[in-house]
């Protein structure tokens, strides 16, 4: 099992101030999974998303990542984790402003210890992958809302992770560039990447191939669905 | 991460923000060019004042009869003819003495066709305008021939010069009347100016010894009426000074008990003084330059603070694809210190050409501490670390997730 949650809890505030964003949670993902993670806002994905990308920890429960229980261990740790089993695609894409599409998909090498040699070379390959071969130099402010999240999708697969967990990531953008960024990841589920992304638009969760629907906190369901096919002529 | 990958990330995002960055800058490179300028301009201040004594004599000492006790009061020093001119002899052949000097002193009223002037007459050996320092603004010193044969010469200063004969008149060749004894003006001396102690080093009249005794004042034989100038080897005042104790005790026979009957003086003290009161002044320039550059490094912190709330999200964002928190901690801690070194290299730059400007307007000479120099590199880094510890820290405490929520 890749990803493995029990019996997740989340508890902001005490007292009267006491939110259970999250309510005894229970959600496995293997390997090679295409997951949509839907629910209205407030429902509590978001929270679920957080902890499944290690960029927090449950209150209670466990949570295991290649069998390793990662709901205790240290911020250091936990980043080690973040670079290097998984990849994060945000709503608003979330370049660094005045730096290169180049550099920006170097970031997450920085932190491996990749070879200064193999920097460019990787990062050339993962913008090429995503259609981006030939704005290589430009700055973020130069590129359309899909050509940033196709940069920030390079940035997430650059360093070669298992999963690929999106927050929203076509809320930001038009239909049809949103359907262009959906079967990106259908493509790449197929290339062996686990992903995973949270939306609230029942159209965009179409895209995957099980569905979970969160509300109050909760898992309301969670089952296989025939994903939408990719249409013709779409560039990947 | 190692360092230099983390210093190539610091300034990537330095650049991002030029104009920013070297505004902060601005604050260090003032704070580092005060420094280094107010101590080259003390240094210099210092070497100047050295220079000055060099040019009265640092090396130079004088020897002072011993004082007269009569009736149970005692005489200044000199008011007994102690010194003789065989002592002169004895002096002149110690080890580490260059040059000694008979110095003989009267006040005399000076008379030329047109004008008179009473002055300071000097009787003395040719050494003595080496020992002194002097130089010929006209004509000749006198020379040994003219202190053996006894001759009527004399080598006038400018101010007793421009009062006999006019302001600008080269008095060479010239006869003037020294209490009515005519003597031959054969040179003018270059001006010193005023002495340290606000006496006017240009009026004297100097004369062969012999002449000054046979002729002026009338000197017991054996006895020296005057003092004794005496040039030391380089360095070696000290040991002079102390041979010359040993020496005239051994000539004038004294016991193991006996007050010395002469006295030894030198600039040495004097000048001490004054490298200190210049040492004093460049401490304080030093302070208050100081206090500059701790204003600078809290500009560093205020931007870095401004950076690290600003950048909360791209912090979020390094935090989620890997950066951990002493990644992010170095980060801001290498551009805290970037600037502060950058700021520092400009600063001594800055520093050593006002220096150099301040040193030539003020007729300084350019001194240059390095050890201030590498102070300045050390505090300006040490600012950096100072003051971008607290918001580095700050950033790299950051959750990841509120960072990336942050609006």
């Amino acid at each position: 099992m890749l990803l493995d949650a029990s019996h997740l809890w989340k508890v902001y505030g005490e007292g009267d101030a006491r939110v259970e964003a999250l309510r005894d949670v229970c959600l496995s993902v293997e390997a090679g999974e295409f997951v949509a993670i839907m629910g209205p806002s407030g429902s509590g994905k978001s929270t679920l998303m957080n902890l499944l990308g290690c960029l927090d920890k449950p209150t209670r429960g466990t949570y295991r990542v290649e069998g390793e229980d990662v709901s205790r261990l240290s911020a250091t740790d936990l980043a080690h984790r973040r670079n290097r089993t998984l990849g994060f695609v945000f709503q608003a894409f979330n370049l660094l402003p005045r730096t290169s599409a180049l550099a920006n998909v170097q970031l997450p090498m920085l932190y491996a210890g990749v070879p200064s040699k193999e920097l460019e070379r990787r990062a050339r390959a993962a913008l090429e992958r995503v259609g981006l071969g030939d704005r290589l130099s430009h700055l973020p402010s130069e590129l359309s809302g899909g050509q940033q999240q196709r940069v920030a999708i390079a940035r997430a697969i650059v360093n070669r992770p298992k999963v690929i967990l999106a927050d929203e990531p076509t809320g930001n953008l038009d239909s049809k560039t949103s359907a262009q960024i959906l079967e990106l990841f259908q493509q790449l589920r197929d290339e062996g990447l686990t992903i995973l992304y949270v939306t609230h638009e029942p159209d965009v969760a179409e895209y995957a191939s099980r569905l979970v629907v969160v509300k109050d906190g909760r898992i309301a369901q969670d089952g296989p669905q025939t994903p939408k096919q990719a249409g013709p002529g779409v560039a990947a | 991460m190692n360092t230099w990958r983390t210093l190539a990330v610091a300034l990537q995002a330095l650049t991002r923000n030029l104009t920013r960055s070297l505004l902060t800058v601005l604050g260090v490179i003032i704070g580092v060019a005060a420094v280094i300028a107010m101590v080259s301009l003390g240094e210099g201040a210092k070497a100047k004042v050295a220079k000055t004594f060099e040019s009265m004599g640092t090396d130079m000492l004088t020897v002072f009869s011993g004082s007269s006790f009569a009736g149970g009061a005692r005489g200044g020093a000199g008011s007994q003819p102690t010194l003789t001119w065989d002592d002169l002899g004895a002096i002149r052949a110690m080890e580490n003495v260059s040059m000694a000097a008979p110095q003989l002193s009267s006040q005399g009223q000076l008379v030329s066709p047109t004008a008179n002037w009473n002055s300071r007459v000097t009787g003395t050996t040719p050494e003595w305008f080496h020992i002194r320092n002097w130089s010929l603004a006209s004509g000749r010193f006198f020379e040994a021939a003219d202190e053996a044969g006894g001759r009527a010469v004399a080598v006038l200063g400018k101010t007793v010069s421009d009062a006999l004969f006019g302001e600008g008149v080269d008095p060479v060749g010239q006869t003037v009347r020294v209490n009515r004894v005519p003597f031959q003006v054969v040179g003018l001396l270059a001006s010193k100016g005023s002495s340290a102690f606000g006496m006017d080093n240009d009026d004297v009249i100097v004369v062969p010894a012999t002449t000054f005794n046979r002729r002026i004042s009338g000197g017991l034989s054996k006895y020296l009426q005057g003092v004794i100038v005496v040039q030391a080897s380089s360095g070696q005042t000290d040991a002079v000074r102390a041979d010359l104790s040993a020496l005239l005790r051994t000539r004038h026979k004294l016991r193991d008990d006996a007050e010395d009957d002469f006295a030894v003086r030198d600039l040495a003290d004097i000048a001490q003084a004054q490298q200190q009161s210049a040492q004093t002044i460049t401490s304080l320039l030093a302070g208050v330059a100081l206090v500059s550059l701790i204003v600078g490094g809290i500009g560093i912190m205020n931007i870095m603070l401004v950076s690290v709330t600003e950048r909360t999200r791209e912090i979020g964002l390094r935090m989620s694809v890997g950066a951990t928190p002493s990644n992010v901690l170095m980060q801001f801690l290498l551009e805290a210190m970037t600037l502060s070194v950058l700021g520092g290299l400009i600063g001594i730059a800055l520093g050593l050409g006002a220096g150099q400007v301040m040193a030539m307007k003020f007729g300084f000479p350019v001194a240059v501490r390095p050890d201030v120099v590498v102070l300045a590199v050390v505090v300006s880094a040490a600012v950096g670390i100072g003051f971008g510890l607290y918001p580095a820290r700050k950033a790299s405490l950051l959750e990841p997730i509120a960072a990336l929520r942050y609006e």
